[in-house]
């Protein structure tokens, strides 16, 4: 009880710290709406997914869930306590060796119908080029052929928080909800539909 | 308290007279059948509107509180410049540290040296101390592309957001008798003549606007527009001289600077979009564009008008 309030606290908090710092102002190609989503984003800095779970509509935020490193965020119980408790974060392990399946924990949120965050390459850029995607996106497409893919383009990310930096410098961020592409093709093969996804977000530049 | 005083409930309710006028002309303008091009500057004109009441009644909450507010209020205006003004600059990644000290050390620095009275060092804390220190810190760093190019900009954004914005609340300073609410009404004036003085070059540019002035740099900053709005601004500000410690003429001269430091600053600050290719500085508030384009004409009148008002009262 006291720890869901306390991360209620902690929430409304980030959200005016982060239009403090970013004064982030989303635009939709189409209106958010509740359907099962995967956004997948872009990814320069920590801020991103907090940024994007701002953009939505406060009913929505409770139905999207960020997908982020296992590694990272399991560091020390203050990241764990954020990730888990404040972002009802989807914990996923980047480096398995085991015979279980890394997306399960995202295959298993998708069932319960809500909608994830991803950034699909994997790793914070640069911010100048936008990677390859890892193939995570390629599978839960082909399991959850129904669900919709929704790029977003984060733009100035990178300068407010840039990779290896610990401060944070306000800067007006925006962030871009494309129309959901297209599902996949019969016999597309993995590196077309995920050339295909990264095109469309490129699109949004 | 400073609403006893009888010129600042008058002035008040001309303020506020003067509004609602503009809301209901708004209203009836809104209630005539127009065609799609002026129903969209009718449109912009009732957001414009709808924000001077918001923009008011905040600056009126804050001289009620007092000093503290006001400082306060003036923190948040210049945090939002300074950070409109820095994301239309291409900063690197050399200059992050040199921006975080900006924004969380100097900024509030600056305000505090206010709220502590320390007129020696607030005059010159940011042109000097900031403007040495953000060149080192930059150079630390070891990025020398362009290295002339990027310091002058953040010390540019540093200067016209954060040091002469503060020129704003600094006139609490003023000894004036030793009366604050004398000193609210100065930053009332202020306010007053240079934001009318904007809105009326705009009124007579749209009408009788023909001839640009720099045609290169804004076609809207029109040579009608700037003699009309400036005379007409000036007028006001003469006929408000009973809110000011100076007679009638002194205050339609003092009016008239007021509003020619005012069109210098916008001209400025257009020239700046201008090069950076954007028709305004952000978008925060509805109508008007960025903090930015609401205080681009302050910028250049606030510091002058603070240095005429301290030596006019000591």
């Amino acid at each position: 009880m006291i720890k869901k309030l306390f991360a209620k606290c902690c929430r409304t908090i980030l959200l005016i710290v982060c239009k403090l710092v970013t004064g982030v102002q989303a635009r939709w190609y189409s209106p958010p709406c509740d359907a099962v989503t995967i956004y997948y984003a872009n990814h320069t800095s920590h801020l991103d997914g907090l940024v994007i779970w701002s953009s939505f509509p406060k009913k929505l935020r409770k139905l999207v869930h960020p997908v982020v490193a296992k590694d990272y965020w399991e560091k020390n119980s203050l990241k764990k306590f954020i990730a888990i408790e404040v972002f009802n974060s989807v914990l996923i392990n980047r480096h398995t060796n085991t015979h279980e399946n890394p997306l399960q924990p995202l295959i298993a949120t998708l069932e319960k119908q809500q909608s994830l965050i991803l950034f699909p390459e994997g790793t914070r850029g640069n911010g100048e080029q936008i990677v390859d995607f890892k193939s995570g996106l390629y599978h839960l497409a082909k399991q959850f052929p129904h669900i919709h893919f929704v790029p977003v383009y984060l733009n100035n990310l990178n300068r407010v928080l840039p990779k290896g930096s610990k401060l944070v410098v306000p800067i007006i961020c925006s962030a871009i909800f494309g129309s959901a592409i297209s599902p996949l093709h019969e016999n597309e093969s993995k590196a077309d539909f995920l050339l295909r996804a990264k095109q469309a977000l490129k699109d949004l530049i | 308290m400073i609403l006893n005083d009888t010129n600042m409930q008058l002035i008040l309710g001309c303020i506020f007279s003067l509004l609602f006028v503009a809301s209901l002309t708004g209203l009836l303008l809104k209630k005539f059948k127009l065609n799609t091009h002026n129903r969209k500057t009718i449109e912009n004109l009732n957001q414009r509107i709808n924000a001077w009441w918001v923009m008011s009644i905040v600056l009126l909450i804050a001289i009620l509180i007092g000093t503290v507010g006001t400082l306060v209020l003036f923190v948040f205006i210049s945090f939002c410049a300074l950070r409109e003004c820095i994301t239309i600059t291409p900063t690197q990644l050399a200059d992050h540290q040199a921006l975080f000290w900006c924004f969380f050390i100097f900024l509030p620095l600056q305000y505090l040296l206010i709220g502590l009275k320390c007129y020696q060092i607030f005059v010159i804390f940011i042109p000097v101390f900031v403007f040495l220190f953000i060149a080192t810190r930059v150079a630390i760093n070891g990025d020398t592309v362009d290295f002339l190019g990027r310091v002058a900009k953040i010390q540019w954004s540093m200067m016209i957001a954060v040091y002469c914005i503060s020129y704003i609340p600094a006139l609490l300073l003023l000894n004036n008798d030793g009366d604050q609410a004398k000193n609210f009404k100065l930053i009332i004036f202020l306010v007053i003549v240079v934001e009318i003085s904007d809105v009326l070059q705009y009124i007579f540019g749209k009408l009788l606007g023909k001839h640009a002035i720099v045609p290169k740099l804004s076609p809207n900053k029109t040579m009608e527009g700037f003699v009309g709005g400036i005379l007409s601004a000036s007028c006001i500000g003469m006929s408000l001289w009973w809110i000011t410690p100076f007679n009638f003429w002194q205050a339609g001269f003092i009016s008239i600077l007021m509003t020619l430091l005012g069109f210098c600053g916008g001209l400025c600050m257009s020239a700046i979009k201008r090069d950076r290719g954007i028709k305004d500085f952000g978008n925060i508030i509805d109508g008007h564009g960025g903090m930015m384009d609401r205080i681009d004409s302050l910028c250049f009148v606030a510091p002058i008008y603070f240095q005429i008002m301290y030596n006019f009262l000591g």
